[in-house]
């Protein structure tokens, strides 16, 4: 079956492999970014590049009397670097870029990792020197311009979140969850409630809800999703106790949806003592249109890579701040931010903040990621809710022209992305949601988000975020209801898919087994 | 809602259009599943929107009133270096592939960010000495912070052992997380600088790792292979904390048996930035490989046997264990860490001995120059903890008076040291520039 696809079909019309040489026998250079470049050759490593006495930096050298390390802590074998010339270094990078697929590149509909365009704007700003050359320990007066720009940025969050206070520091949407339930830990023994120790988390909730309550020391109870994919709010009354210290919630879900009976989980969960946490992942869908402390919660997390449009740079650095309730702020992580009477900003450390949960990174937050953020935030103004409104557009629009050919699990409008499963293809062709998103990668697209959430077979999770046109939206419509018809006419084509790419399906069971994660230097 | 916004795409006709296809008259109705009670309505109490070079002008007038390191003559270090970053490190990151890619969860799209990591990891493991490395972590803090995690779950055991010489920075965040890992932080005072291996043994007794630090915060070299002796004969895991770019000079954690290496890669090719972003890394010995946190990429091959890189051991992570994961970490800091492996290849051996002897150098001329009383007589490395005749805030107020930042004073984290300045010295300071804060420190009554 396999060779009754033939060549000529493997890739789709209008997608035509990029010709000649992809890369050359040394592994240097080869097609530029092209979308589909069909398998080739590899770029070989850059220690396989390597050659005794090649070097690319040069330092200075001052006429300076030596000084030796002591004999047992010097270095007795050297480390072994490249040894490659700037424009090695130069092709090697700029062929491995040409191998890596990013949102300049095209249509990335990542669900709930919110791929939106990166303005390029954020690049200059956080370059400046001001910014880029200020040493962390700076005195207050020589970085008043920072904290002035981080107080900005604090107030625009809080509002956008519609709580009292804000904390900059997590690195990521996960630290925020971890500080955040250290918050819940420090509230929760001011009022003298420190035994409970239970965390609600609905079946829908990222990986990183649970794996941050474990780390935190509380315990996960998990509740289920009921059949219109909202939080079952009955098994959540039935779980919440005198043991509960909080409810974790993503709202929108990682369905696409908007948890209808929120009003009422939260609710819940406080009068029963406890604490509600958002986790905002999916804040896209709803910024100046609704806010997470109107909903009823105390701690809310921004993930500001997704939602405020700062580069995932292949897997991070990204920013996760925390706006909190009143009743959190003393708790806070040190250094905070503080502005003085006279209009000065300082930072306040262990000393004057005694209730505070500690420091939680080493410096005061990922400030590079918070100049973009803030550019961005001002790029829209009062007018975000806009954004949050285009971003829900083009989820339904793409919803609404998939669903007769993929099944929708949930009836109802979705918000900013949407969930669709590959059961169909998956009972009566064989042909599954992992297969479904290598056969994209054939038309030019990332794939979306598969397998995820785990409450839906065969999950194929799409955020398309405000960025993207019609146009664009179209043709990976098309790309999705073209691959629903060849799972019918030539199952084998999507199941072998992909064919476009630079390598064929990757073995990841092997990986695993014999794992290899560095390189072995011939003896 | 159209095109006039910033980055959208949408025209007016577009959206009608859409609205048509979906089944609905509005916007506003793609939003009925929000509840009542809780829309927002009224328009977000912001600032009016900026045009892009009104936006530049306003963050531009933030940032000039910062005193960099290039308006200012800094000797600041302390975790935090200013370290040179070549002009080919801004021209890989722009590269837009690897810019705004996300995680490399789909293999055959993202083989140049994970060969990049995997070239990282092995520069790491080369580095340290160690078999294996992470994609990176967040910050040299945080790592310690992981290292711990991981030390409770590899020895069941739940008391940290730190020495006090270990940036206060790093300590904190230590401490912080402790309590969610249930686990207690004892700390090892220094003896005139460094940490004694009896002191250190001593307390390793029970514990489930014990982290030093090299060359330790004071800058003076730690007696490392015998901590880390005195850390395993106990059981604890040895978990090295070391700045990157003192090991072409400084012996390798791996090479005198510790377990774990960890470390800041700020000064790898990454900016200050005011503290972030940058990256921690965390590489340890083959055995604690499926305990390891975050992200690993490794080799395999495609289904024609052609190499190619994934993710791999992901069943340590959160997306697939949940709440037995090894860590809850998710988005790491693979671009900061892409900026520390084109700086080491930039480098190459040679020039990492070459950076670690013209440190030592500058570090020596500083210490004679200077001509103040040593807090600590030890050897060390890139920084000199220094004794003042007047308190050490009070000095730096006068030098920066004169446009010289001379250190960072000790009396903040250390009791009984205010009038103690550590100063920094990286391959950045020329002679010419320690001459001149010797003269702005004798000039401040230093």
């Amino acid at each position: 079956m396999t060779g009754a696809a033939g060549s000529g079909r493997r890739v789709p019309a209008g997608h035509v492999p990029v010709p000649g040489p992809r890369t050359w026998p040394d592994g240097t250079g080869g097609a530029s970014a092209g979308r589909v470049q069909g398998p080739g050759p590899g770029v070989a490593l850059l220690y396989e590049k390597s050659r005794p006495g090649r070097r690319a930096g040069t330092l200075p050298s001052y006429p300076l009397a030596k000084v030796e390390v002591p004999e047992g802590l010097r270095r007795s074998a050297p480390p072994r670097l490249p040894e490659v010339s700037e424009p090695d270094l130069v092709r090697h990078f700029t062929a491995l870029s040409a191998r890596n697929y990013g949102v300049d590149t095209g249509f990335y509909p990542l669900g709930s990792c919110t791929m939106k365009h990166n303005p390029r704007v954020g690049e200059r700003l956080a370059a400046l020197p001001g910014f880029r050359d200020l040493h962390p320990h700076q005195e207050l007066d020589g970085c008043q311009g920072a904290l002035d720009l981080m107080w900005r940025l604090q107030v625009l969050l809080a509002e956008v979140a519609g709580l009292d206070a804000v904390t900059l520091q997590p690195a990521a949407g996960s630290q925020g969850e971890l500080l955040g339930l250290m918050l819940v830990r420090a509230c929760l023994a001011a009022r003298g409630e420190s035994g409970r120790a239970e965390v609600i988390v609905p079946d829908t909730a990222h990986g990183t809800n649970p794996a941050s309550v474990a780390m935190a020391g509380f315990d996960v109870v998990p509740v289920a999703t009921d059949a219109r994919g909202n939080v079952d709010v009955g098994e959540v009354r039935a779980r919440v106790s005198g043991r509960t210290a909080a409810l974790m919630l993503t709202n929108p879900s990682t369905l696409g949806l908007f948890d209808e009976g929120v009003e009422e989980l939260t609710r819940l969960v406080h009068d029963a003592g406890g604490l509600c946490y958002y986790d905002g992942a999916n804040l896209n869908a709803v910024c100046g249109i609704s806010r997470p402390g109107d909903m009823g919660f105390d701690i809310v997390h921004f993930n500001l890579h997704k939602t405020f449009a700062t580069p995932h740079g292949g897997g991070g650095p990204g920013a996760g701040p925390l706006a909190v309730t009143a009743e959190l702020e003393p708790f806070l992580p040190v250094p905070v931010l503080v502005r003085r009477a006279d209009g000065s900003f300082a930072l306040e450390r262990e000393a004057e903040r005694p209730l505070s949960v500690g420091q939680v990174r080493g410096f005061p937050g990922p400030f590079g990621v918070l100049v973009r953020a803030y550019a961005f935030l001002r790029a829209w103004g009062p007018g975000l809710r806009e954004m949050s409104q285009a971003a829900v557009l083009n989820a339904n629009y793409l919803l609404a022209r998939l669903r007769d050919a993929y099944e929708l699990p949930y009836d109802r409008l979705c918000m900013h992305e949407l969930v669709l499963s590959a059961r169909n293809l998956k009972r009566d062709h064989g042909v599954s949601a992992l297969d479904v998103a290598k056969r994209l990668m054939d038309y030019g697209f990332h794939p979306p988000t598969i397998y995820f959430p785990l409450v839906v077979p065969e999950a194929l999770m799409i955020e398309p975020t405000e960025t993207e046109s019609k146009e664009t939206l179209d043709a990976f419509a098309d790309a999705m209801l073209a691959i629903a018809r060849e799972a019918q006419t030539d199952p084998q084509l999507v199941r072998s898919a992909p064919h476009a790419t630079v390598v064929k399906r990757l073995d990841e069971a092997r990986a695993v087994k014999q794992p290899i994660v560095r390189h072995r230097f011939d003896p | 809602m159209g095109a006039q916004r910033p980055y959208l795409a949408l025209t007016p006709d577009d959206v009608a259009g859409l609205l048509g296809t979906i089944g609905v008259g509005s916007v506003d109705e793609l939003f009925r599943d929000v509840p009542e009670g809780v829309r927002l309505r009224r328009p977000l109490a912001v600032e009016p929107a900026l045009a892009e070079q009104e936006l530049v002008a306003h963050v531009s007038a933030l940032a000039a009133r910062n005193a960099h390191v290039g308006a200012e003559l800094s000797f600041l270090g302390a975790g935090a270096y200013d370290h040179y970053v070549p002009a080919l490190v801004d021209s890989v990151l722009a590269r837009g592939e690897l810019l705004t890619a996300y995680t490399p969860y789909q293999p055959e799209l993202s083989q140049g960010i994970l060969q990049a990591i995997f070239e990282y990891q092995t520069a790491i493991c080369e580095l340290t000495g160690m078999d294996v490395a992470n994609a990176s972590g967040y910050d040299g803090a945080t790592v310690a912070a992981d290292a711990c995690y991981l030390a409770r779950h590899a020895t069941g055991r739940t008391r940290i052992v730190v020495a006090q010489t270990v940036a206060p920075q790093v300590r904190r965040v230590v401490r912080t997380y402790a309590v969610g890992f249930g686990m207690e932080v004892v700390e090892v005072p220094h003896r005139d600088g460094v940490t004694d291996p009896g002191d250190f043994a001593a307390a390793c007794e029970g514990a489930a790792c014990a982290i030093f630090q090299q060359p330790g915060f004071f800058g003076c070299l730690e007696p490392a292979p015998e901590l880390a002796a005195a850390a395993a004969a106990t059981g604890a895991l040895a978990v090295a904390h070391v700045d990157p770019l003192s090991l072409g000079v400084l012996e390798a954690p791996g090479a005198y048996g510790c377990h774990v290496a960890i470390g800041d890669g700020q000064g790898v090719g990454n900016p200050l930035s005011y503290g972030g972003p940058h990256f921690g890394f965390l590489a340890a010995r083959e055995e604690l490989l499926r305990r390891l946190p975050g992200r690993i990429a490794g080799e395999t091959v495609d289904a024609d046997g052609r190499r190619g890189f994934v993710l791999t051991l992901q069943t340590r992570e959160q997306h697939i264990r949940r709440e037995k994961a090894t860590s809850n970490i998710t988005t790491n800091q693979t671009l900061c860490a892409i900026a520390g492996l084109v700086y080491l290849a930039w480098l190459g051996p040679q020039g990492l001995r070459e950076l670690g002897e013209t440190c030592l150098a500058l570090g020596g001329y500083a210490r004679e120059r200077l001509g103040l009383p040593l807090c600590f007589e030890q050897p060390t490395f890139k920084e000199l903890a220094v004794r003042l005749r007047r308190p050490a805030e009070e000095v730096v107020a006068r030098a920066r008076a004169a446009g010289v930042h001379p250190g960072y004073p000790l009396g903040r984290d250390y009791e009984g040291m205010d009038d103690a300045l550590l100063v920094a010295v990286t391959e950045r300071r020329t002679p010419a520039e320690i001459d001149r804060l010797a003269d702005v420190l004798a000039e401040a009554g230093a």
